[in-house]
């Protein structure tokens, strides 16, 4: 298990108390999310659809890669590694 | 080319060639209502690929005739993308410097294409969302007044007067021989609020009891363009007359893009918040009766390929 920090979007911190970031426990890119999602009631299934995967137009990305480039849910997590939850973007247009 | 033998020299053929905008008939409505008849503006065809560039050359037309790009300002804004190619593409075409300010999550096609007509790009932590990009932007035009000249999307009354004489006045036109130029309820979604401050106050005037719908995105995932406009910390914008709506429907990514796929089986090939505003109109057609429903269709679905809203999952 390694600490991580997940970065949190402005539309998901109305789940999260207003946190822009939450530290969890975890091993996998998965697991962390789980992790968020027990804590914050509601956010998980704004990231991640029934199977378990992301969303679309939800991205996840460990240190700047997408974890869909990586091994998806199951890329592995190191000490101090940043998550950040991307989706996409609202607003300025039509 | 018979459009730009008919172009007045001093108008570039690009600005030229924008509006005038295909009005498609979707069969699709007529699972939920048989007898209802759906149209749409296919806004794709204009020259920088979407609905933006209507009010984005006429926001740049009346800056150029007030004088407001002398002395060599740059034309500042702050867009999801649809409108900073627009300016992009204008920008080049006339000889005026852009800067644009966009969220780092806006797709990878647009901010390809801003890139490619030279304009100048500052990309903001896509974390911190859109309205962040804006602040940034209006942060800029206060504090380097002499470099900049802010055209302001969200405030500039030429971008819902754009729709109000062009895409309504299309429309009533294109209109006439199916329902005698009035429909009985338009969908629209908030970006700016420009399409739907400018068409449904247009279409009101014309007949009152027009049905104005606002399409609303979840807010997370939303769809790209869209505004929620639920949370009060969002910035809500100035040129939206918010009493033009008279109802206001939630639709999610997923049924976005459930209707893009199934447009694209009949061979139209939309972005999500086309997807999204069809989504709408079935809904509404479905619990209302209504002979005849308009909507835009503001982009293509190819700006969204990086995206994989397109890919087909193996499993199915």
């Amino acid at each position: 298990m390694s600490q991580v920090v997940i970065r949190i979007p402005t539309p998901l911190r109305g789940y999260t108390g207003g946190a822009g970031e939450v530290a969890v426990e975890a091993a996998t890119v998965g697991e962390a999310l789980a992790s968020l999602g027990r804590r914050h009631e509601g956010v998980l299934e704004r990231v991640v659809d029934a199977r378990g995967e992301p969303r679309q137009f939800v991205n996840i990305f460990v240190g700047g890669r997408n974890v869909r480039a990586l091994d998806g849910m199951a890329t592995p997590l190191a000490e101090g590694d940043v998550l950040a939850i991307i989706p996409a973007v609202a607003g300025g247009g039509a | 080319m018979e459009r730009l033998a008919s172009t007045p020299a001093a108008i570039p053929p690009l600005m030229a060639a924008i509006g005038r905008t295909p009005l498609v008939e979707l069969a699709v409505i007529r699972e939920a209502a048989p007898r209802t008849r759906l149209f749409a503006k296919l806004e794709s065809v204009n020259p920088g690929g979407s609905i933006k560039d209507r009010p984005v050359v006429r926001m740049l037309r009346e800056a150029l005739a007030k004088g407001r790009l002398a002395g060599g300002r740059r034309v500042l804004d702050s867009s999801s993308g649809n409108a900073g190619i627009s300016y992009a593409m204008l920008g080049a075409a006339l000889g005026v410097p852009v800067t644009l300010v966009v969220p780092g999550n806006a797709s990878a096609e647009r901010l390809d294409r801003i890139r490619a007509c030279g304009a100048e790009l500052i990309v903001t932590d896509p974390l911190e969302g859109y309205d962040f990009a804006l602040r940034e932007a209006q942060r800029l035009a206060r504090t380097h007044p002499e470099r900049y000249w802010y055209c302001d999307q969200y405030s500039n009354p030429e971008n819902w007067r754009a729709h109000y004489e062009d895409t309504a006045g299309e429309l009533l036109a294109q209109l006439v021989p199916f329902a005698g130029g009035t429909p009985d309820a338009l969908i629209a979604g908030v970006g700016t609020g420009g399409t739907l401050t400018g068409v449904g106050r247009r279409l009101k005037e014309v007949r009152p009891d027009t049905h104005v719908v606002a399409a609303i995105p979840e807010t997370c995932p939303g769809i790209e363009g869209l505004k929620p406009l639920g949370a009060p910390e969002d910035i809500v914008p100035a040129i939206l007359d918010e009493a033009l709506i008279d109802d206001r429907v939630t639709v999610s990514l997923d049924d976005a893009i459930a209707m893009c796929r199934r447009l694209a089986a009949e061979g139209l090939f939309v972005g999500p918040s086309s997807g999204a505003f069809v989504h709408v109109a079935c809904e509404l057609a479905a619990r209302r009766r209504l002979a005849t429903v308009v909507t835009v269709l503001p982009d293509t679905g190819e700006r969204y390929t990086s995206t994989g809203m397109w890919r087909v999952s193996r499993d199915g």
